[in-house]
């Protein structure tokens, strides 16, 4: 939704404020001081990445590019591909397919440079028993581990970010450091977020995840092709989330998700385009999107195929 | 003589009939005009070393007797259909082509339409994009999988995997 001018200006002074705030109350706790780097104050000073013109983010990028080749040994590259116009996002996952076998969550790991310890997954996949009350979320089963899946009386519906069209995730943000671009994908500027975790609170998925730590990923394991609004090395104390692998999907290319899946449960594209996968899931199947009563509308939508 | 009202008559049901076969013969010239769609797909599942199957076939008298094998392919038992047999789907007189039930050959990467068939909701959906797996580019060439690349045809039902580990509990977390 775009802002009014002012509006925008009285949010950035209260992120001023609240870091003011922050900082005097609580001896700067949010900003540590393994940030305590030359470009320290370029950083705490960087902009609003939507108030900054393409040479402004460019020479933001090369900072941070140059500070993570310091502390990783490597090049990394942080790309900003804008949003392609005439396209919505969208995601679909046949539940009727899925076994379970959480191949998903770790090549979104892979991909999207998560911590491997303390570990981060941005997807979970839940386990229900079949003709269970199993849309409550709260009493799925996330650990399970037999042998094998799928398991004869059970399903599984993974969840990650639903990328909602209305989501209370950007509403409760005190600062502005996340928002749903115009392809709908919902972002996060690790660079701006004071990891306060309202956001966290209002996401009625779970969707987000809190660095309580320093991520850790070494860098051999770094893949090095990323976004600045993606999977780009993140600090301690930000919150991430999936972003619908856009450092893959703004060049054209599937989520990491979707090319893995053995099953082919994972469907992806762009839904103001009448012949793709998934408007074809939304025309042709039952879907059911999470929680529809809370009027997020995600852009994550379940369904049913039939037939082996 | 036929009276002017008959041959009205005559007329309209010519046009009536007319307007009722036209569109099956346009359906029909459509289909044999636009050739097959050809889907891009990665080479299939082939076993090292077994294809081309003329390499042994060929000059090998066909035996149409379903029986047991016991010289090659003693790892084929056949799952798929009651009382199937190779020549189902294998053509006989060339094997390294596959035969649909019409008598048409295609070739081994394009088996879906020999799978769809039987089952031609799937292929439908396939083709759609929603059965099975498509990779490449959401907005350009997409790779389709063969029904073949996940489904063993002599025994299709897909087999259990071992799931990847389950998450750390928070209460592990150090
Ligand atoms: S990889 Fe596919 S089948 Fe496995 S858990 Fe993920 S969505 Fe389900
Ligand atoms: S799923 Fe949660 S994090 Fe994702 S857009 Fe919706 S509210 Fe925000």
């Amino acid at each position: 939704m775009p802002m009014p001018e002012d509006t925008k200006k009285v949010k950035n002074m209260n992120r001023r404020t609240f870091i003011q705030g922050t900082a005097l109350g609580l001896a700067g706790m949010t900003v540590s001081i393994d940030h305590a780097h030359a470009s320290f104050w370029d950083a705490f000073f960087q902009k609003h990445f939507r108030e900054m013109n393409d040479s402004e983010i460019q020479k933001v990028i090369s900072r941070i590019e140059k500070e993570c080749e310091e502390k990783y040994k490597k090049t990394i590259s942080i790309g900003n591909e804008k949003p392609l116009s005439g396209v919505q996002f969208g995601y679909g996952l046949d539940l009727s397919r899925c076994i379970g076998c959480r191949r998903c969550v770790y090549a979104c790991v892979e991909e999207n440079n998560q911590s491997l310890d303390p570990q981060i997954h941005w997807i979970s996949v839940l386990r229900f028993r079949k003709g269970e009350k199993w849309i409550d979320l709260e009493n799925s089963e996330k650990y399970y581990n037999p042998e094998k899946v799928p398991e004869k009386e059970f399903f599984y519906m993974p969840v990650q970010c639903q990328q909602c069209e209305n989501p209370p995730c950007v509403r409760a943000c005190p600062t502005q450091a996340t928002w749903k671009e115009p392809d709908g994908i919902v972002v996060i500027d690790y660079n701006w977020c004071i990891g306060c975790r309202y956001c966290m609170a209002a996401c009625p998925y779970g969707a987000r995840r809190f660095n309580w730590a320093a991520p850790n990923r070494p860098p051999e394991k770094i893949n090095p092709k990323t976004h600045y609004l993606g999977n780009r090395p993140r600090y301690k104390g930000v919150v991430e989330k999936c972003t619908f692998c856009i450092q893959r999907t703004r060049n054209g290319r599937y989520p990491a998700c979707v090319e893995i899946c053995p099953v082919g449960a994972r469907k992806f594209g762009n839904l103001l385009d009448p012949n793709s996968e998934i408007r074809y899931a939304i025309e042709h199947k039952r879907v059911f999107r999470l929680k529809e009563d809370l009027n997020t509308y995600p852009k994550f939508y379940y369904f049913f195929a039939y037939g082996r | 003589m036929r009276s002017l009202r008959q041959l009205k008559g005559l007329a309209r049901n010519f046009v009536l009939l007319a307007v009722a076969i036209l569109p099956v013969q346009f359906a029909a010239s459509a289909e044999h005009a636009a050739p097959a769609k050809k889907f891009l797909v990665p080479p299939p599942p082939f076993s090292p070393g077994i294809f081309p199957c003329s390499q042994c076939h060929q000059g090998m008298p066909v035996n149409r007797t379903p029986r047991k094998l016991e010289m090659m392919h003693q790892d084929i038992a056949l799952k798929h259909m009651q009382d199937g047999w190779c020549f189902d789907c294998h053509n006989p007189d060339n094997r390294d082509k596959l035969r649909l039930t019409n008598g048409k050959l295609v070739s081994f990467d394009e088996s879906y339409n020999l799978c769809g068939q039987c089952h031609g909701t799937i292929l439908r959906e396939w083709k759609a994009g929603l059965h099975g797996k498509r990779t490449g580019m959401w907005n350009g060439e997409k790779q389709y999988l063969l029904c073949v690349h996940c489904h063993w045809p002599h025994d299709p039902v897909f087999k259990p995997l071992t799931p990847m580990p389950p998450p750390v509990r928070p209460a592990d977390i150090k």
